[in-house]
């Protein structure tokens, strides 16, 4: 259908539409005119990517001038592959509507992992060995010696990608990971250079958060997209942490090792050049001297992002005459490796600030802080002269040298702590320094200040107002939309105790009860006899699952609970919980019926949707609360609180809540599905764990509903399922909760889309 | 002797069965007894009827062997050769052991499928009550009309792929161990649960062919196997000495192997899930705990231990249960993903994976109403379609301009009717006819139907009911004879009838009798008698018709 959002035309490829459709890109709408950035909060499964896309699209179509490029981050790759695929549909609606193909160009790009093509290097199966093994075939002076000697292996669709493939750009077109690898065939071009070239000039770029949010790679590869682009984060809850994140280090003993090789290797390197090749040594001498000028330049004319690691005063600068020639910054880099060896041989635990840690290596090693904020910079030049090929060799070099320019950078924001052992295992040494970014806003900052449009969204973002404050913008519109519904098709239940009255609680005291165990061992008994084919259980922790499994186990309750459905449990190993996640699907689909045992913060927990059949309830098992011993958390808690004025509280308890609607939203996706959420935790029923659901949650919790036994929520979710097990057609929704256009056009409705979203 | 044709499998001897002596065969379809210089069986059961064996145990003085039939029968035989006693009738259990379980699918099945009809349709079992358990007519007479259409169609299927029933995801908690009271435990082994083990860990069934009966009895297997490690699933340190080691080192590959050849559904690979840019030494989480495995406790590893064998003890589950349609499947794809790099069988992945994404970004309920595609019908003549063939008969075939100019004719009539006032009845007469026939006239009072509502007492209406449904249903059988063509339903027929006779004097007749006692004026069971007796003149005709054509 076409859409009149406030004089924008929109295509909409759909006969009907949800009502808070409609509202989203009216509220979106608005962000864009204001050329601001917005938080929006729209339910999982009332189709928040179809409506953003065809909003900007359409935008984009009309304003072309306005904004250029959309570039939408999401965060896994089945996530990225769906927005394509979405899209695709999109512009066949565009094609149809209009009878000519309009000429958008969309690609998604991802590592080179899923895009590589090269018949050896992409078998490699860890992303790590792809990027070194594609390094060491197309690495710029590994191409020029190849002209002496032709022997050298080479990677073909690099080479062809090289000398034709810049000249013409890509055809317009919608392009997923395999459309690349499908053209790339045949053409014979590498089809990860190739997307990264063709992002400079694409309508609509589909990436990972990472591009876009850590300064290592962003440098590489979004550095210069237009400033005038339209960026959307989907699935943004957790945005603050890969923030976090991107800016943080961690060293152990073992990186100081493989560390101590690298530059081992670096001074042999340095020897033998210095022997055969001394000019190359001069003429990186030379470059150094003439400064990072060039980035200035392109920084102030503002064609780069800016790299927040890089801080401008360092381009304006030479590299410091100290750490210029290449042995005496081979010299300075085991002078501050020594240092930090003797810094993990302490035996107590340390915390300090970047100026104390920084006071502390000039009084001990006398090293000062300006040559040390360029040593990542210097270390990349190195290796470039040095003709280093496996770049990924180097990892734990280039860790140190990134460490050495970040916590001379930054003097606020950041904290060190180095542990000589882990919590649990007092006896062990295994010293761990921890660099760890603290201030989500560092890493994100760039990203606002140099956008035009950046629109945070997710199904679970309660509290709105949180986000604007950790990440330090200002945003323009704020705002959570309801779910519109014929039927109640979601039902959240708080149970508050036991049969025999135990109060049910995950909660540190209590953890170890063998009554409440045996309670949750019951709830979830129960449901396996009355729900249909899917259960999915989420679990505060991993350890926490084991625990409670064992004494299932020891209790007979797995037994009684395999009479009635198959059982599948998360283990931290990815690939056997793949496995056993199909199986799970499986078992699902044939209609034996099966529980998941998983666990919140996990990958099932924020990468999988259980939709319809595969998850008709979600238990949550206990409040899934960070663990609040780390010194790492507290540090960050005691910035929360001094910097931005939240609460350790408020934020341990948004931080569980959005993990806990993480986990309860997976099983509904959309208006068509239904599920019932389990809150198995006597604590959710306090206002304020309530009060941090998101809306649409909350609003379906009835007071009557905040403390129920076992028996009760059986009782409730008989009667729920069996009144969403009647059939649910069009017609029901019709007029309520799925729009026609003429619907949608009259009055009244325009009334009560006003009231859908909620501004804060 | 018809029994002599039959394959004999096993004579024993020296068989006592009620205090007298026989001998016992086993045959190739059914077990007999005979005593003792009589060339003929007393009892003679087939296989199929036999629901299960038992035996006396070892200990006690007499050695015997109990069979239990499905209609609730026991037969005990005791073995009374003394010094070969125990090992005859071994050989007897272990024929039977494996004799029976083929036959056993074949009369469960029917049973089941019977059982299920009674339990689903109380009309049924009444009707199964009345008939066959008070022996108006016999079990098979009962089911052989009933059944008839639910064997034909199973039939076809039951021959070429009879429905594989699936394993109880707790079959090994319905072992439950007893303590027999003199410090020992007791698991009740079927031979369901047998084979659900060896369906689920083939491993199992491996160790089990491997050793019995040359190294270990039965028994002792299975006494090891509840001992083993294996069995408990906490187990951590296999002993060597455990012949179960090996199949939990099995375990651990095929799930190893299973973990290796990935999921074939690309959006839950949670390996490729990251678009994965951080490398190591990058982020808040320090290193992985669980990378020390050394310094776990044990309490943990146990733990992990017992997550790993719920997984792999569900997948097995899941796999023997779909087993038989998917081996050749999954071959094609364990041989595609071991010959080469992963990255081969990328080539089968993008049409599942496109699919998959499609499902996942489609909104079925924004989409129009063309969403189900269904194929049109293409009929050229829609009311031959809709009526089916009809027999052409000359004088009612009717054109449909015929039908046209009929409600033409009538459409005309009534436009011009005219009410022939002269000749209608007087307002009082009509009026005082309408009264009489009004409930409570004077024509009304004879049978007024919630007067038998009233009068009769609910138990004697239930029982009516009954009747008239036995009722109905034997003269169903009974009318299905004709007309008598065959023997065979000359046969039925008399049968019948004589059936429909027993069934009056049995049934009919008491509760006549009852409801005189009760003194019930109205005649009840009137009707029925009218069908009895029409079924009776009808076979009366039919025999005098015989007799004619017979002399």
């Amino acid at each position: 259908m076409k859409l009149n959002i406030e004089g924008l035309l929109v295509y909409f490829p759909y006969d009907y539409i949800y009502p808070e459709q409609y509202s989203y890109m009216l509220e979106l709408k608005r962000t864009l005119d204001a050329k601001g950035h917005g938080v929006l909060e729209m339910p999982s499964g009332t189709g928040k990517t179809i409506s953003l896309l065809s909003l900007i699209v359409a935008y984009q179509s009309a304003f072309p001038l306005e904004v250029t490029k959309l570039i939408y981050c999401s965060r896994t790759v089945p996530e990225i592959e769906k927005v394509v695929e979405e899209l695709r549909k999109l512009m066949e609606y565009y094609a149809k509507e209009t009878g000519e193909r309009n000429n958008f160009l969309a690609l998604a790009l991802s590592s080179r992992k899923n895009l590589c093509i090269h018949p050896e290097v992409s078998a490699l199966r860890f992303g790590k060995e792809v990027d070194g093994k594609c390094h060491s075939l197309t690495a710029s002076y590994i191409r020029s010696q190849r002209h002496t000697d032709p022997n050298l292996p080479l990677c073909s669709f690099y080479e062809e990608f090289d000398a034709v493939g810049r000249q013409v750009p890509l055809p317009a077109g919608i392009y997923n990971l395999d459309d690349l690898k499908d053209f790339g065939k045949r053409k014979g071009w590498c089809p990860y250079y190739l997307a990264r070239y063709s992002i400079l000039h694409a309508n609509i770029v589909v990436y990972s958060y990472h591009y876009l949010l850590d300064p290592k790679i962003a440098d590489l590869v979004s550095k210069e997209l237009a400033k005038n682009s339209v960026v959307v984060f989907d699935e943004a809850h957790n945005i603050d942490n890969v923030c976090i994140d991107s800016m943080s280090v961690n060293i152990t003993r073992r990186t100081l090792d493989r560390c101590q090789n690298n530059v081992d290797t670096l001074q042999n390197t340095i020897h033998n050049i210095k022997e055969s090749d001394a000019a190359k040594l001069k003429e990186e001498y030379r470059r150094l001297v003439e400064g990072l000028k060039e980035a200035n330049v392109a920084r102030e004319t503002d064609v780069y992002l800016a790299n927040p690691v890089l801080p401008d005063e360092i381009l304006r600068e030479a590299v410091p005459g100290s750490i210029r020639t290449a042995e005496h910054f081979v010299g300075f880099l085991k002078r501050f490796l020594e240092y930090l060896k003797s810094r993990l041989r302490v035996q107590h635990v340390v915390q300090e600030s970047a100026p104390q840690f920084l006071k502390d290596i000039f009084e001990k090693v006398c090293i000062d802080r300006k040559p040390l904020r360029f040593c990542a910079e210097r270390l990349q030049s190195l290796l470039r002269t040095l003709e280093i090929a496996d770049i990924a060799d180097f990892s734990a070099v280039t860790l140190i040298s990134n460490f050495a320019t970040l916590v001379s950078t930054y003097s606020q924001g950041f904290t060190i702590i180095i542990e000589p052992f882990e919590d649990r295992t007092p006896t062990i040494a295994n010293p761990v320094l921890h660099f760890s970014c603290m201030d989500p806003s560092i890493a994100i900052k760039p990203v606002f200040q140099r956008f035009q449009s950046v629109v945070i969204t997710s199904g679970t973002l309660s509290p709105l107002d949180i986000y604007p404050r950790i990440l330090d913008f200002r945003p323009v519109t704020m705002a959570s939309f309801t779910m519109t519904l014929a039927r109640t098709c979601l039902c959240p239940l708080i149970v508050g105790r036991g049969n025999d009255q135990v109060t049910l609680s995950s909660k540190f005291e209590t953890r170890e009860d063998i009554a409440v165990i045996r309670n949750y061992g019951n709830l979830l008994l129960e449901m396996s006899a009355i729900v249909p084919d899917g259960i999915v259980a989420f679990f505060t922790s991993y350890i926490y699952m084991e625990n409670i499994v064992a004494s299932w186990y020891e209790q007979g309750i797995l037994e009684n609970i395999q009479r009635n459905k198959l059982i599948f449990i998360e283990t931290p190993d990815a690939a056997e919980t793949s496995m056993a996640l199909e199986k799970y699907q499986q078992a699902c689909e044939n209609g034996r019926g099966a529980i998941l045992l998983s666990v919140a913060r996990g990958k099932v927990s924020e990468g999988i949707d259980f939709v319809h059949h595969f998850g008709r309830a979600v238990i949550m098992f206990g409040v899934p609360y960070v663990y609040t011993q780390s010194r790492i958390l507290k540090a960050r808690l005691e910035y929360l609180r001094d910097q931005f004025q939240i609460r350790e509280n408020d934020f341990l308890t948004f931080d569980a809540m959005r993990h806990a609607a993480q986990c309860v939203g997976r099983a509904l996706r959309g208006k068509t599905d239904y599920g019932l959420m389990v809150f198995a935790d006597k604590r959710y029923a306090r206002a304020d764990k309530r009060g941090k659901l998101p809306r649409w949650i909350q609003e379906h919790i009835s007071d009557g509903s905040l403390n129920l036994t076992i028996d009760e929520t059986v009782q409730l979710s008989k009667h729920f399922l069996r009144q969403m097990a009647q059939p649910f057609r069009q017609e029901d929704q019709l007029g309520l909760s799925l729009l026609t256009l003429e619907q949608l056009e009259s009055e009244e409705m325009l009334k009560k889309i006003t009231q859908i979203a909620h501004q804060t | 002797m018809a029994s002599l044709s039959e394959e004999v499998l096993l004579v024993v001897k020296k068989v006592r069965q009620k205090k007298q002596d026989g001998t016992l065969y086993l045959m190739a379809e059914r077990i007999a007894w005979g005593p003792e210089g009589k060339d003929r069986f007393t009892v003679s059961h087939l296989y199929a009827d036999i629901r299960c064996q038992k035996i006396s145990p070892d200990g006690k003085a007499k050695v015997q062997l109990q069979l239990v039939l499905h209609t609730g029968e026991n037969i005990t035989f005791h073995f009374a050769n003394e010094s070969t006693a125990v090992k005859d009738r071994d050989a007897a259990k272990e024929l039977l052991q494996q004799l029976l379980p083929k036959f056993k699918k074949k009369a469960n099945k029917e049973l089941e499928e019977k059982n299920r009809m009674l339990q689903e349709d109380p009309v049924l079992f009444q009707l199964y009550k009345d008939l066959v358990v008070s022996q108006v007519i016999s079990a098979e007479e009962f089911w052989a009309n009933r059944l008839g259409g639910v064997n034909n169609t199973d039939q076809a299927l039951y021959n070429n792929n009879k429905q594989e029933v699936g394993i109880s995801g707790a079959f090994l908690a319905d072992i439950r161990p007893q303590t027999d009271g003199c410090n020992g435990l007791r698991y009740n082994l079927t031979a369901d649960i047998i084979e659900s083990i060896f369906r689920t860990y083939p491993a199992v069934k491996q160790k089990y062919c491997e050793n019995v009966p040359h190294n270990l009895t039965e028994k002792e297997f299975w006494t090891r196997f509840f001992q083993s490690h294996y069995f408990h699933r906490d187990r951590l340190n296999t002993g060597t000495q455990d012949i179960f080691s090996e199949c939990a080192k099995q375990d651990e590959k095929g799930l190893k192997s299973m973990v290796i050849q990935g999921v074939k559904n690309p959006l839950l690979n949670l390996l490729a899930l990251d678009d994965n840019t951080l490398d190591e030494g990058y982020g808040v989480c320090s290193p992985q705990p669980s990378t020390s495995v050394a310094n776990r406790t044990v309490k943990e590893s146990s733990n992990s231990a017992i997550i790993k064998r719920f997984n792999h003890h569900s997948a097995m589950v899941l796999a023997a249960g779909s087993r038989k349609g998917e081996t050749l499947n999954d071959q094609g794809s364990e041989t595609s993903s071991t010959d080469g790099n992963s990255r081969d069988s990328d080539c089968f992945h993008p049409p599942v994976k496109k699919a998959k994404l499609q499902e996942a970004t489609e909104y079925d309920d924004l989409q129009g109403e063309n969403r189900p595609k269904t194929v049109p019908l293409n009929l050229k003549k829609s009311d031959r379609y809709a009526h089916g063939p009809v027999p052409l008969q000359s004088h009612q075939y009717t054109t449909s301009q015929d039908i046209i100019n009929s409600v033409n004719y009538i459409h005309h009539e009534m436009s011009n009717y005219k009410p022939n006032l002269t000749q209608v009845m007087s307002s009082t007469a009509a009026s005082s006819a309408i009264a009489a026939l009004s409930p409570g006239g004077i024509l009304m009072q004879g049978g007024a139907p919630q007067a038998i509502h009233q009068m009769i007492p609910t138990d004697i209406q239930g029982e009516l009911k009954h009747l008239y449904v036995a009722a109905g249903e034997l003269l169903r059988h009974y009318w299905s004879c004709f007309p008598v063509n065959t023997p065979f339903l000359e046969e039925k027929v008399i049968k019948m009838k004589s059936n429909l006779e027993r069934f009056q004097m049995t049934k009919l007749r008491p509760f006549q009798e009852k409801i005189q006692r009760q003194y019930l004026s109205t005649n009840l069971t009137g009707h029925l008698e009218e069908m009895l007796q029409a079924a009776y003149n009808k076979f009366h005709a039919w025999q005098t018709r015989r007799m004619m054509r017979k002399t």
